[in-house]
């Protein structure tokens, strides 16, 4: 039985960050695209404490928190935001939401 | 003294900033009147200034500024009254108080009166630039600044398209005389260092011939510009669509005879150069006899007069080129007294005929115009040079002066003219005041000018008929500075003959213009007589055909090439280049404005692109620097 290490860890971050990547372009509805960016978010979070168990530093676990944290104020604000839209528009479509043409 | 120079000096530019104030605004007779009071302080002050200088006072010289000083360039606005200076400022501001004066009568319902008076004294101001400054530079500066007032002036009347075209071809060929000046000036400093008359003449002796002669030509060329001399003479005859009071001042006493002023002032350059003289004074002796033919014919009175300025400027120039500086100057001065009151004669004229300037559709004028017909009488016999008027002490000196030289030919030549120049004035007076009323069937009624303009052209006529007497005065004065050879006729004998016989020519010249035009058989011409079809008659009547020439075979082909140049060169190199970058830019933000679409998925693929690349960067620029020793290996093994 192989010993899972660092690079399996970050490994599992890169793939969860692409698949977080392609949700954020291909996604439509603006609930999937918050949970597109979720999971960007937790691969990085992965990705600092594999980085920072590996080296013996804390530091990136704190991180991770803050992360954590403001990704979950991020999510509160957004999803307020959302339902608002939703509200007043009846859906939750991505590409009707084109005011800031340029 | 100095104050005096200043308030000379400076009184013109005040009155023209006065009038400037009202310039947009309708007629109020104070921006024509103190502009005129603070011309005739102008006077008072250059009056001053003569005083000081006839009584043996030191030359006023002043320097008032630091100009430019880069360098070895050092160029000062200095200012000099001396003899000559004093004598050109004695008659500008003379001439220009009294066409001020004038013009307040004569531009009395004209809707531009207040601009008028601001263009007519800032020329004035330009002229004592002109003529005061102590170096070629500030002598430049007053030579385009008339240009630019004589430009102004001449198209005064801006909504006639002959007057715009006038005022433009008068600024053209001034240009292109004002670049051989400019050329010359060049020259000047190149060659001695400096620009101050003084200096720059003290050191021409040491120059080498051939300099010298380029220097004097170039200056030269920007003299014939000014002065209107072959063959850049078409613009004088055409600026006469300028108000009269501006033919007076500008294009007869003043500016016209700044090319002579600048020939006096440096005439010790031209007595280094003496063969260039002689074709100073051989161009002088062709235009006075050229310009006197073509007044001949000529159905404008005004033109009439502005080619008697022309042939007059070809006399000084002869005098000029002979080496007589001060009698060049001097019948500059008798010159400028007589032809501005023939000018304001003619206005007049003009006034009371409503702009009707053909003679032939004149005729008795006398009658109700007395004032008038007695003054341009006066100044015409002045311009003939009878005795004892001023134009017989000033034209039978040139004429003196080139028997003594023994050029007979220039003699002769200018001899002749003066015949036919007493003959062309006096036909232009015969026709105006004598013989019958031409005028009544055209539904005239000529009227006499305000009494007041008539008044202020007494000066001017006081000048006509005494200035001849001034004559020894002025000679001691202005010997001071300019080489004092009399011009004697050896013996006694041949110079009553000569002198007896000129005025017999003049008189009978005289007669015969008055027997031919007074003659109650004179009809308005229609083009049937023989004489008009005669081919002296065309050729002179169309200038010899020489504005033709120009229209043919300069401006037209020069037009055309323009249009080449536009359409081939210009539309197609050089605008489309600047186009072609302004495509570029507009093409490529006209597609890429795509991006901003609005829709934020697309812009989060952007977005995304953007982070990619910008990392894949960072890879990049990482991996070289780690590897930097390596890839320099490879290069220099690539021998880079």
């Amino acid at each position: 039985m192989m010993e899972i290490g660092l690079n399996h860890y970050l490994v599992l971050s890169t793939i969860l960050f692409s698949i977080g990547l392609v949700g954020v372009m291909r996604r439509k509805n603006l609930l999937l695209l918050f949970f597109a960016t979720e999971i960007l978010l937790n691969s990085v979070n992965i990705a600092f404490a594999a980085i920072s168990h590996f080296y013996g530093d804390l530091t990136g676990q704190m991180f991770a928190f803050f992360v954590i944290a403001i990704a979950a104020s991020e999510v509160a604000v957004g999803l307020g935001l959302l339902i608002v839209w939703h509200k007043r528009h009846g859906n939750i479509d991505l590409d009707t939401l084109s005011t800031m043409k340029g | 003294m100095e104050k005096y120079l200043y308030i000379a000096l400076f009184a013109p530019l005040v009155g023209s900033m006065f009038a400037a104030l009202f310039g947009a605004r309708p007629k109020t007779t104070i921006a024509g009147l103190v502009p005129s009071i603070l011309l005739l302080v102008s006077l008072m002050a250059s009056s001053t200034l003569l005083v000081h200088i006839l009584g043996g006072g030191e030359v006023v010289h002043v320097e008032m500024m630091t100009w430019m000083a880069t360098g070895n360039l050092y160029i000062p606005f200095g200012f000099v009254v001396d003899q000559v200076s004093v004598t050109m400022m004695m008659v500008v501001t003379l001439v220009s108080t009294v066409v001020h004066f004038y013009a307040i009568g004569y531009m009395d319902h004209d809707k531009g009166f207040n601009r008028f008076f601001s263009w007519l004294s800032a020329f004035v101001f330009s002229m004592l630039i002109l003529v005061m400054s102590d170096n070629f530079a500030g002598l430049f500066i007053g030579w385009e600044g008339v240009g630019l007032c004589s430009w102004g002036l001449i198209g005064f009347w801006y909504h006639k398209e002959s007057a715009t075209w006038a005022a433009n071809e008068a600024f053209i060929m001034n240009r292109i005389a004002d670049l051989g000046m400019l050329i010359g000036i060049f020259l000047v400093y190149w060659n001695t260092g400096t620009l101050q008359y003084a200096e720059a003449f003290a050191a021409m002796p040491a120059l080498d011939i051939e300099t010298l002669t380029w220097i004097g030509i170039f200056l030269f060329v920007g003299a014939m510009g000014k002065s209107a001399q072959f063959p850049l003479h078409t613009w004088l005859a055409d600026a006469m669509e300028g108000p009269t009071p501006v033919s007076a001042l500008i294009h007869a006493a003043t500016m016209v005879t700044a090319g002579v002023y600048l020939v006096v002032r440096s005439n010790e350059l031209y007595a280094l150069i003496p063969n260039i003289g002689l074709f100073i004074a051989s161009l002088g002796a062709f235009v006075a006899i050229f310009a006197a033919t073509m007044a001949l014919v000529n159905r404008d009175i005004k033109r009439v007069i502005a080619y008697s300025t022309l042939s007059q400027l070809g006399y000084m120039f002869a005098a000029a080129g002979l080496g007589a500086y001060w009698v060049a100057l001097f019948h500059l001065m008798a010159h400028a007294f007589f032809k501005a009151l023939l000018f304001l004669g003619a206005g007049n004229v003009m006034h009371a005929m409503h702009d009707e300037l053909d003679p032939f559709k004149m005729g008795g004028l006398g009658k109700t115009m007395k004032g008038t017909m007695i003054l341009m009488t006066l100044a015409s016999v002045a311009l003939a040079g009878i005795f004892p008027l001023a134009g017989f002490f000033s034209k039978d000196l040139i004429l003196e002066v080139a028997f003594v030289d023994h050029h007979f030919i220039i003699y002769g030549v200018l001899l002749f003219t003066a015949g036919l120049t007493a003959f062309y004035s006096f036909r232009i007076i015969a026709l105006i005041f004598h013989g019958e009323d031409r005028h009544t069937a055209l539904g005239h009624h000529p009227h006499e000018a305000y009494t007041f303009m008539l008044w202020v052209m007494g000066p001017l006529a006081v000048l006509a008929v005494i200035a001849g007497a001034l004559k020894g005065t002025y000679f001691e004065m202005v010997t001071a500075v300019l080489p004092g050879t009399e011009y004697h006729v050896h013996s006694a004998a041949a110079y009553w003959i000569m002198t007896i016989g000129t005025q017999l020519f003049v008189l009978l010249a005289i007669y015969f213009a008055y027997k031919k035009y007074m003659s109650r058989d004179i009809k308005i011409p229609d083009g049937t007589s023989a004489m008009e079809n005669s081919f002296a008659y065309k050729l002179l009547k169309n200038q010899y055909y020489i504005p033709y020439f120009y229209e043919e075979f300069l401006v037209k082909p020069y037009r055309e090439l323009s249009i080449v140049l536009w359409k081939q060169v210009d539309m197609k190199v050089v605008d489309a280049t600047v186009d072609g970058i302004a495509g570029i830019v507009y093409g490529t933000g006209e597609k890429t404005r795509d991006m901003q679409s609005g829709n934020l998925s697309t812009m989060l693929k952007w977005m995304v692109a953007g982070t990619v690349a910008m990392l894949s960067l960072a890879v990049v620029f990482g991996l070289a620097v780690k590897y930097s020793d390596e890839i320099q290996a490879i290069l220099s093994g690539l021998g880079v």
